[in-house]
């Protein structure tokens, strides 16, 4: 009980009933299954297996933030993971010129096509999963495009890579920092600014928002905007973690990133979610591959990476079906 | 809501041609099919032969018979990201079947066998996703995401991701076959699409399906048996991905469980809305799935006979897609 106590005080978790149980189940899965973990594999809470571990999901985390802003406004971003790959390749081209150039260009590719996907969606008013998903082949032809079908050596001699394999304070990965101010930034803008709001509200009904005097498109257009860029970011991470931009790399994240933020309790008909929740959700998935290699390591029995999508969109059956009549009940009392 | 359907069937012209024809110029695809058609003879080397039809042919039908399915499903108000998964989970266990110790002792039966079971399974995940969806009421984009996931999962588990080559002639007939000088798989996919767009102007199930599509609360409370229905409908899709991944793999004379239907449900999405079904369900033009994948073919075939990046294709089928759609609205709401 203590742990539940604990969460309900957790920020951004009191809002919704609904929302913050989620939480409470995804938070509770969350640390039966780290001490499970903990308990079984020796260096599961190493500092050397936390933080590689972190770093790696920053990519994941920072598109499924993204994803969860568009989904509480009852739309969806099919073309993060192509934004993703297309980001790392422009980035592996401009790589020479530091870091210092190469984030803001990454984050702007992903400013410019989450623009054209608002663009499509509120002024030529088609669904956002057609125009995200145009956006979804468009973004990954012109990744092809740009990098001649093949991956794109980033430089060495200039600072580019020390963002992905660098560490702040020799301690923690610029990844993991990185994330955690876009976390920050995203928790601020959905709890203590009206931009977050206009989208619970937009996501609730967008008629009645209108009608309300809401400025609907911008809000909109922030939103898009906000998954582009940090799917941007995220190509950044990859490109600068792995050296290279990899046309290829990011299929099916937009899945993932899905299933992340559904983890977390956010509805797919929009009006409510949480920022903190998404997170748990995505670390959460993020561990079933961690303890499978766990395993594989202990030698007892050898799953092959291939389990990991059995397991993963088992444990997304089990989330959605509790979710399902948990919604299903409600509606049947009200 | 209820008005609008019966005139939408009154307005249906009487023989199947007459409809297919009608179809056809509502949405303006047979136009762009012509128009295609014309630019290719004009400008492309060598494309009046029968070579390039046939290979035209091959390439299609997987996309089409995939697509027939999706726009069952788009018309029943959903979507099914599963099929691609679906494809391999079918190409996967038909070898596995065929090139067993049982069916080395008896050729005929384990063919037989082969076939039925991998397309059983293929329509069984279908009403997995069917059931999930009108029991649950899961909304089809989180329901079809599970397989998505772990379908391919599944597949890539039971051969440990490696290829099964074969050396099954009468397997690969499917694939490679012809009949009268016409691809095998050509001849499937007619016959399959003229008999479900048959079932669906003759039966009681094609007009509960639009019934459900059009407006599922109404259609229900008309008696209309919606969750019947829309098992049946994603069961259907199910068994025609796994058909289209017989093919694939009949075509390689391997079964790859990574590369088989990845994607697809894009190709399928998009060839199913160029072919003029509404996201908004209530339609269902089954053979403008058919043209709608042939466009998409002969858009990536041109591009790529006149040299043209592969990469660029992508880009333009976005471009495809989101016009397409465009026009569909600009005319509804006429």
């Amino acid at each position: 009980m203590n742990i539940l106590s604990m969460v309900s005080n957790l920020p951004g978790m009191k809002r919704k009933a609904h929302s913050s149980r989620q939480a409470e189940g995804v938070l509770v899965a969350l640390v039966v299954i780290t001490l499970f973990a903990s308990l079984r594999y020796d260096a599961f809470l190493s500092e050397y297996n936390i933080m590689t571990f972190l770093a790696y999901n920053s990519m994941f985390i920072l598109i499924g933030l993204g994803m969860c802003f568009v989904i509480m406004t009852g739309g969806i971003d099919l073309s993060v993971g192509s934004v993703v790959a297309l980001s790392s390749v422009v980035v592996a081209k401009v790589s020479e010129y530091g870091i210092e150039v190469a984030l803001p260009v990454g984050i702007l590719v992903g400013v410019t096509t989450g623009a054209i996907n608002a663009f499509v969606i509120t002024r030529l008013k088609i669904v956002p999963f057609i125009a995200t998903l145009a956006m979804m082949l468009g973004a990954r032809g012109m990744a092809l495009v740009i990098s001649g079908n093949q991956s794109v050596d980033v430089s060495w001699e200039s600072n580019f890579t020390q963002f992905g394999l660098g560490k702040m304070f020799d301690f923690i990965p610029w990844p993991v920092v990185a994330m955690l101010v876009a976390f920050a930034f995203c928790w601020l803008l959905l709890e203590k600014f009206a931009f977050g709001r206009h989208v619970l509200a937009i996501g609730g009904n967008e008629e009645a928002s209108k009608l309300m005097g809401l400025e609907v498109n911008r809000t909109l257009f922030g939103v898009y905007v906000l998954s582009g860029a940090l799917a941007g970011l995220s190509g950044v991470m990859l490109a600068s973690g792995f050296g290279a931009g990899q046309p290829l790399e990011g299929l099916g994240w937009e899945l993932s990133a899905i299933a992340a933020v559904v983890v977390g309790g956010t509805l797919l008909t929009g009006g409510l979610g949480s920022i903190t929740s998404t997170l748990l959700g995505a670390i959460l998935l993020g561990l079933i591959f961690n303890i499978l290699n766990f395993e594989n390591g202990l030698g007892t029995i050898s799953f092959s990476a291939y389990w990991q999508s059995v397991i993963r969109g088992g444990f997304l059956l089990v989330v959605v079906i509790i979710q399902a009549k948990i919604m299903n009940r409600k509606k049947a009392h009200s | 809501m209820n008005t609008s359907i019966l005139e939408e069937q009154r307005k249906v012209p009487r023989t199947l041609s007459a409809r297919a024809l009608s179809q056809v110029k509502n949405n303006g695809a047979l136009w762009a099919f012509f128009l295609l058609l014309l630019i290719n003879i004009l400008i492309t080397p060598n494309f009046l032969q029968i070579q390039t039809l046939y290979v035209n042919l091959t390439q299609v039908a997987t996309v089409a018979i995939v697509a027939i399915g999706m726009t069952l499903v788009i018309a029943s108000g959903g979507i099914d990201l599963s099929v691609g998964a679906l494809m391999a989970l079918a190409g996967t266990i038909a070898p596995m079947i065929f090139l067993s110790d049982f069916a080395a002792s008896s050729p005929a039966l384990g063919l037989f066998l082969a076939i039925v079971v991998a397309i059983s399974a293929a329509g069984l995940a279908g009403l997995f996703n069917g059931y999930l969806i009108s029991v649950y009421k899961i909304q089809p984009i989180i329901a079809t995401l599970i397989l998505f996931i772990s379908g391919r999962g599944i597949a890539q588990v039971l051969t440990n991701g490696e290829l099964q080559t074969f050396d099954n002639p009468s397997f690969e007939f499917i694939g490679t076959g012809r009949i009268f000088g016409i691809p095998v798989q050509a001849i499937i996919t007619m016959v399959l699409a003229l008999s479900i767009a048959w079932v669906l102007k003759r039966s009681i199930y094609g007009r509960f399906l639009l019934a459900v599509g059009g407006n599922e609360k109404a259609a229900e409370l008309a008696g209309v048996p919606a969750k019947k229905v829309k098992m049946i409908t994603y069961m259907v899709c199910g068994l025609l991905a796994g058909i289209a991944g017989l093919i694939t793999t009949a075509i390689n004379s391997a079964s790859d469980a990574n590369q088989t239907g990845q994607l697809m449900e894009l190709d399928a999405i998009s060839a199913a809305i160029v072919g003029g079904v509404l996201l908004t369900g209530g339609k269902a033009p089954i053979l403008g799935a058919v043209l709608g994948a042939a466009i998409i073919q002969l858009v990536g075939y041109t591009l790529l006979a006149n040299g043209v990046h592969d990469a660029v294709a992508m880009v333009a089928k976005a471009i495809i897609i989101i016009v397409a759609v465009y026009l569909q609205q600009v005319k509804g709401a006429k």
